[in-house]
């Protein structure tokens, strides 16, 4: 008796259904329904107002083609921050969690915390650190400690020089980046079977490079794949700190990437239907950067 | 000789450690100091925080800053404890339903058998790439059409669902033995009370990690009160923050004082909710490979 009790429980059980129901209900109005518009939208010529009217490939041809701030300013933008915040933030986060799996527990925990915490200065707290640290006169403190060491001479008004605002919003991505996917690396790391160590270095495992390479790394796939996504999608997501500091657009479109490019014309222009379009290309780009990392990491069976 | 190996996770000090130190010391200095600087500078005098050359440390704490964030707020027709109120209360909404709703799903994909729950899972797995800020403006035309706009509940449900909290609490759930649900249905339990009872006591550190993730998406939230809220008594705190410091800025003498003081109460609950729970964090990290 007890034996069909069981049996019925892992068959179809429709509580499962009602389980489910509230976060799939909510997921699917604010988070699949809103990619799903944002596809059809972006076929559509849509100012808010009026009813989106349908032009086909029009806004994606426009953005190939037309959009000079795009083509010129945004993507390569977008492409050197993706890359040096995303990928270059990932192998950081690889290398400092290594180095702190290899400390003892009190300093190895202090020294995560004080890692992890630029990821939780979002929004205000960021842009007003940065501002007082960049600000544009000898009063500012960057601009007073160069000119101590003499590496310049008069003050630079970073944040409105277009040479200097990208770099210094990779720099500030980069600060912001051990977030939750360098946490799961240095988990990752902290529960590698000791005993694969040990067996390595009976295989011929000669120093710790090698060690990383064949044992540790293919033996943590998992948190590598997990930490990964999470570090592309931080990466896309903090890319409004450019706008907080500069203001949209940034000057001479110098920091300008997708995201703040989707603002600009969603939100200030008003051109939703072509703001669509460039969000579905962002969509696209995260997609292909999580589809690598799933090569590199996903468990093959 | 072979190489031996070494240790991960040593107990104690060792000479060999001297060079990982030197390494890591750098970044943990960048990333420190930084935070560090958002403490001192909040409470600075007048005097120190246009000293020049700049000052980093603080030679004369004072709470000048926040008295003045509290005068300026006076000028304003909303209260200072209004924006308080308002972020308190939908951050305590979000958290709670969030986590509720996460928990109650993680439970059900994870342990009972129906229809759909793989595909369900893997749905929430492509998700965690979701970048809310790409598709903010269907959201916007989501929550219009909704009739929610200027209403609290266009700042607490579209903060709800958050793949990633979902997805670590799941990956916990799956620890949980089989025989122990088994048993506890045997014993004539249903599912809300194995849900309640055997699962949610399990769980904890996964709940407190999730806790984490929700509260900083919703506490430092710009984009509900920005975009679906145009009535300035129901917007948040961090709403409210950010304009008093983008429209004063850090040029006027004021408001750089009420700019350091503004950032330093966003940021300090951010991390202390972190200090006080990241022994949970670790243990749920553990498991949150994707295979």
């Amino acid at each position: 008796m007890s034996k069909t009790k069981v049996g019925k429980r892992s068959h179809n059980n429709k509580s499962g259904y009602v389980f489910v129901f509230p976060y799939a209900a909510l997921f699917v109005i604010f988070i699949l329904a809103p990619v799903v518009m944002a596809v059809i939208l972006s076929f559509t010529n849509f100012n808010a107002i009026q009813f989106p009217k349908f032009v086909g490939f029009l806004n994606y041809i426009n953005l190939i083609t037309s959009d000079d701030v795009f083509m010129k300013y945004v993507l390569p933008n977008t492409v050197k921050y993706a890359l040096i915040v995303g990928v270059g933030g990932y192998v950081l986060a690889f290398l400092l969690a290594f180095g702190l799996a290899n400390l003892p527990k009190i300093p190895r925990t202090i020294f995560a915390l004080i890692l992890y915490s630029p990821s939780m200065t979002t929004g205000v707290a960021m842009s007003v650190l940065w501002k007082i640290l960049f600000t544009g006169d000898q009063t500012g403190y960057l601009n007073s400690w160069l000119m101590d060491i003499g590496i310049i001479n008069e003050p630079v008004i970073w944040l409105t020089n277009a040479n200097f605002l990208l770099p210094i919003v990779i720099i500030i991505g980069l600060w912001s980046s051990m977030g939750v996917g360098f946490l799961s690396i240095l988990a990752g790391l902290l529960n590698v079977d000791e005993s694969l160590y040990e067996a390595a270095a009976i295989d011929g495992v000669k120093n710790r490079f090698q060690e990383m390479i064949y044992v540790t790394i293919p033996s943590m796939k998992p948190q590598m794949l997990f930490a990964a996504v999470m570090q592309i999608v931080g990466a896309f997501q903090n890319g409004t700190i450019a706008t907080m500091l500069a203001g949209n657009p940034t000057p001479g479109y110098s920091a300008q990437l997708i995201v703040n490019h989707i603002e600009d014309y969603g939100f200030i222009r008003y051109e939703m239907g072509y703001a669509a379009a460039v969000s579905v290309i962002l969509l696209l780009i995260v997609q292909i950067f999580s589809s690598v990392s799933t090569k590199l990491f996903g468990e093959k069976d | 000789m072979a190489y031996k190996g070494h240790r991960i996770n040593p107990d104690k000090f060792e000479k060999g450690q001297i060079k990982i130190y030197l390494l890591v010391l750098p970044m943990v200095l960048l990333c420190g100091l930084p935070i560090i600087f958002i403490i001192f500078h909040a409470f600075k005098p007048m005097e120190e925080l246009f000293a020049f050359p700049p000052k980093f440390i603080t030679l004369h704490p004072t709470l000048d800053n926040f008295v003045k964030l509290i005068k300026a707020s006076r000028s304003g027709s909303i209260p200072l404890s209004k924006y308080f109120f308002n972020s308190i209360f939908v951050t305590v909404a979000v958290v709670f339903g969030s986590l509720l709703f996460s928990t109650m799903a993680a439970y059900a994909l994870s342990k009972i058998k129906f229809k759909g729950a793989k595909i369900m899972m893997q749905i929430n797995q492509i998700a965690l790439m979701f970048v809310s800020v790409a598709v903010m403006i269907p959201r916007y035309l989501v929550v219009n059409k909704l009739g929610m706009i200027d209403t609290y509940w266009a700042e607490i449900l579209p903060l709800l669902a958050l793949p990633v909290g979902l997805f670590l609490i799941k990956q916990f759930v799956d620890q949980v033995p089989d025989s122990l649900i088994e048993a506890a249905y045997m014993d004539g339990a249903k599912e809300w009370q194995i849900y309640l009872k055997v699962i949610l006591p399990l769980i904890k550190p996964a709940i407190a990690t999730a806790a984490i993730l929700v509260f900083q998406q919703v506490w430092n939230n710009l984009e509900t009160s920005n975009y679906y809220v145009n009535d300035d008594s129901i917007k948040s705190l961090a709403f409210y923050m950010n304009t008093l410091t983008s429209t004063t800025t850090t040029n006027t003498v004021a408001g750089q004082g009420i700019a350091a003081a503004a950032s330093l109460i966003m940021f300090l609950p951010n991390l202390i909710l972190f200090i006080i729970l990241q022994k949970n964090v670790m243990n749920t990290m553990a498991h949150s490979g994707i295979k």
